[in-house]
């Protein structure tokens, strides 16, 4: 069979049942197999969209995504979602054309080096240089993207060698000789964190999205039970434990809650899952948590130490290590009462710093309310998605998030335009699920066109624009840190949402008052198909608490 | 020490933490690779993007043409070594590393010096060529080239012998590295 054909039944052996890409001249050879492959295929309006779709849909459902693009720009076009994918590490396998293997290097036709471009922000790629190796690449593709610290893995195709015939036998076993992540981790280092966890006085459990991706919300939560352990998580890792739950201390870092921060500050323990430790969680870094020693499980060795130095390092599977860390540390009959004192210092802490902002006095629409509306209108049934901003922010302290897999946001690049794709693919893996978009009225037009991928697959993604007219997040610093010499951050008036909406194909609303706002969202998410609603929100709002950049936890301000 | 009820099991006050510490000293690290296009740019533009700096880098085959061997030394008064390897040991094509133990190891660098050496400056030349076991490898009347393999140290030692007679030109290959014994590198 073909080649393609060949890669259209690795697809299915690797239980592919949707990919989002865009055709071109280069991977026509694929697109023909698509015909009669029986793979869902959705047809995005940029590559861009694709790829973040892609991510979308494999952080939604923790299935690896899959997203296509044909040579030259149409591969450019994926290097941010590639990018965003490794600093988010989310699986997604990229198949995209290459120029007939003649032309290569002659800068031929739609011509770009996807393999050296994408190199740095890639975890795996695949230039292929024979036809005989293309299934095998696929499977070690996937292989590779789901296992370990998942990640994003380019498979470069040649046109010409995409549509060689070869001889196809499945492949069933992938054999690679440099990659074998630990999974299990040190049976001795655990007995030793369960140890120090007893022994600690003032012990916070801060846990990321590597949480998320090895499906250990579950075991985070036992371990966090297992005691009174106070735990805060990072933006990425939100969902991974229940909000609501009185453990539960808020997010960390530049926008946390000042108890999460100053209970890192103050804490004499630290036991980081998954987490890495990013210069938004731990501002100063020299200040970080001060007084603490520090526990860290980690999939990936090289996280161990990078920024913070462990303690009691632990390699492996956040699953099985939580697991065995509870069972270790219930064996040891710890006695809270030892963190009486602890908590007395955080509730104090809650009490005298709820997040909190002022609300208008009149129908003015606030933008933290404009979240609390959400939240009241969905019941939090629903996957968020957001973009990146002060909506985002305000995302991540007002919706309490209660299970994992139903925020998908963009941490580790902070990419724009994310979003709205990212709705799409999640939409796509969860039906079952509501899917909100909430995004600002910057973001959402850096990835607009995917409004017509909704409209044509039918696809219900609601998207609730947070429109203060405002790059709201880049005039906050201005304001803040600039003497408020604001300097290209006004959005101006245009487009119309609504309009604009309708003229995708979608329902467009708009929502000025805050009487009505929640009446209104609800009405959104009843009204089949996709629908996008202009929220116009108070136009100059910081989101605050705020650890200054560069700036120690301790010294919150707002 | 402690609440009543509450065992002591272990004194946080008494836990290190691991690695990060630099060495202070020169590394060379032994890396086999699979055989494969971009190997070399993938481990070169992680040094680059991680702002490690490398000294030295050869890579050359085995005696298994699926896998080649990279040697590269670096530092690590500048980088905490372990943080170097735990990244390189991320990229799919590495194979295995070590960090080669300067006691255990034979390090050889082969570098070649033309000199503008004539009449009783070659002489002399040739003798210090000698004490280090070098070998002239092209005389001409304004010039004599000599090769000199051995470490780093004997190499830096050779140059600064031969400086003064007017190095025109020095080639060095980087360092080369084997472990002592019967046991592989």
């Amino acid at each position: 069979m073909r080649a393609v054909d060949a890669v259209m039944e690795c697809l299915k052996a690797e239980g592919v049942e949707v990919v989002f890409g865009y055709p071109g001249g280069a991977n026509l050879p694929t697109y023909d197999a698509f015909v009669d492959a029986g793979i869902r295929h959705v047809l995005v309006r940029h590559e861009q969209g694709g790829g973040h779709a892609a991510e979308g849909y494999a952080r939604a459902t923790g299935k690896v995504g899959v997203c296509l693009a044909t040579s030259g720009p149409g591969a450019t076009n994926l290097v941010t979602s590639i990018t965003n994918a490794m600093m988010d590490s989310t699986p997604v396998v990229y198949l995209t054309g290459q120029v007939r293997t003649e032309l290569l290097g002659t800068d031929g036709f739609q011509e770009a080096d996807m393999l050296g471009i994408t190199m740095p922000v890639v975890k795996h790629s695949f230039l292929i240089q024979h036809p005989l190796e293309i299934p095998r690449a696929i499977h070690e593709a996937f292989h590779i993207a789901r296992t370990g610290r998942p990640g994003p893995v380019v498979v470069d195709m040649p046109q010409d060698l995409s549509r060689a015939e070869i001889p196809y036998e499945p492949v069933m076993d992938v054999h690679l000789p440099g990659y074998q992540p630990t999974t299990e981790g040190n049976q001795k280092q655990i007995r030793q964190a369960a140890k120090a966890l007893a022994s600690a006085r003032r012990p916070v459990v801060y846990a990321g999205g590597g949480v998320v991706n090895a499906n250990a919300a579950e075991e985070l939560t036992a371990l966090v039970r297992a005691d009174r352990f106070p735990v805060t998580l990072t933006l990425m890792g939100l969902g991974a434990y229940p909000a609501p739950d009185p453990q539960f201390l808020g997010m960390l870092g530049m926008h946390g809650t000042r108890a999460a921060n100053y209970a890192i500050d103050e804490a004499d323990l630290v036991c980081c899952v998954g987490a890495r430790f990013d210069d938004r969680v731990t501002g100063k870094l020299d200040e970080f948590a001060p007084r603490a020693k520090f526990i860290h499980i980690d999939v990936d060795p090289a996280e161990i130490s990078k920024n913070v130095p462990a303690h009691i390092p632990i390699v492996g599977d956040a699953k099985q290590i939580l697991a065995k860390l509870v069972a270790e540390y219930r064996a040891l009959k710890a006695d809270s009462s030892r963190l009486e004192e602890w908590w007395q210092r955080i509730d104090q802490w809650r009490e005298r710093h709820p997040l909190a902002y002022a609300d208008s006095s009149d129908s003015e629409i606030k933008p933290q309310y404009m979240i609390e509306a959400l939240h009241e209108a969905t019941g939090g049934d629903c996957v968020v998605t957001s973009d990146v901003g002060q909506h985002q922010m305000w995302v991540a302290q007002y919706f309490p998030f209660t299970n994992p897999r139903e925020w998908v946001n963009s941490g580790g690049l902070g990419t724009m335009g994310f979003g709205l794709p990212a709705a799409v693919g999640a939409a796509v893996g969860r039906p079952d699920k509501t899917v909100v978009c909430v995004t600002g009225d910057g973001s959402v037009q850096m990835n607009i066109q995917e409004l017509a991928t909704c409209a044509t697959d039918g696809i219900p993604v609601k998207v609730l624009i947070m429109n203060n007219g405002y790059l709201g997040m880049v005039r906050q610093w201005q304001e803040l840190f600039w003497d408020r010499r604001y300097s290209q951050v006004g959005m101006g008036t245009w487009p119309d949402f609504a309009k604009l909406a309708e003229a995708y194909g979608c329902t467009g609303m708009r929502c000025e008052d805050k009487t009505t706002l929640v009446e209104d969202i609800r009405r959104a998410l009843e009204t089949p198909g996709p629908v996008v609603v202009d929220v116009r929100v108070t136009q100059e709002e910081n989101v605050y608490p705020m650890i200054a950049p560069g700036a120690p936890a301790r010294d919150m301000v707002g | 020490m402690g609440e009543p009820g509450t065992k002591e099991l272990l004194s946080l006050e008494d836990l290190e933490a691991t690695s990060r510490h630099r060495t202070g000293r020169k590394h060379t690290l032994s890396i086999l690779v699979e055989n494969k296009p971009g190997v070399l740019t993938r481990i070169a533009g992680l040094f680059a993007r991680r702002g490690f700096n490398l000294d030295t880098l050869t890579v050359g085959p085995t005696d298994d043409e699926r896998i080649s061997r990279i040697t590269l030394t670096l530092d690590g008064a500048l980088h905490p070594i372990d943080q170097v390897t735990k990244q390189l040991h991320k990229l799919v094509n590495v194979l295995k590393i070590r960090d080669l133990e300067p006691s255990e190891t034979v390090a050889r660098e082969l570098a070649m010096f033309k000199l503008a050496a004539d009449g009783t400056a070659r002489a002399e030349v040739m003798q210090i060529c000698e004490i280090f076991r070098g070998k002239v490898v092209d005389v001409t009347k304004k010039s004599i080239t000599v090769e000199v393999t051995g470490t780093t140290d004997k190499i830096a030692a050779f140059e600064r012998m031969v400086r003064p007679f007017g190095l025109v030109e020095m080639m060095r290959t980087g360092e080369i590295a084997i472990s002592r014994g019967r046991g592989e590198t």
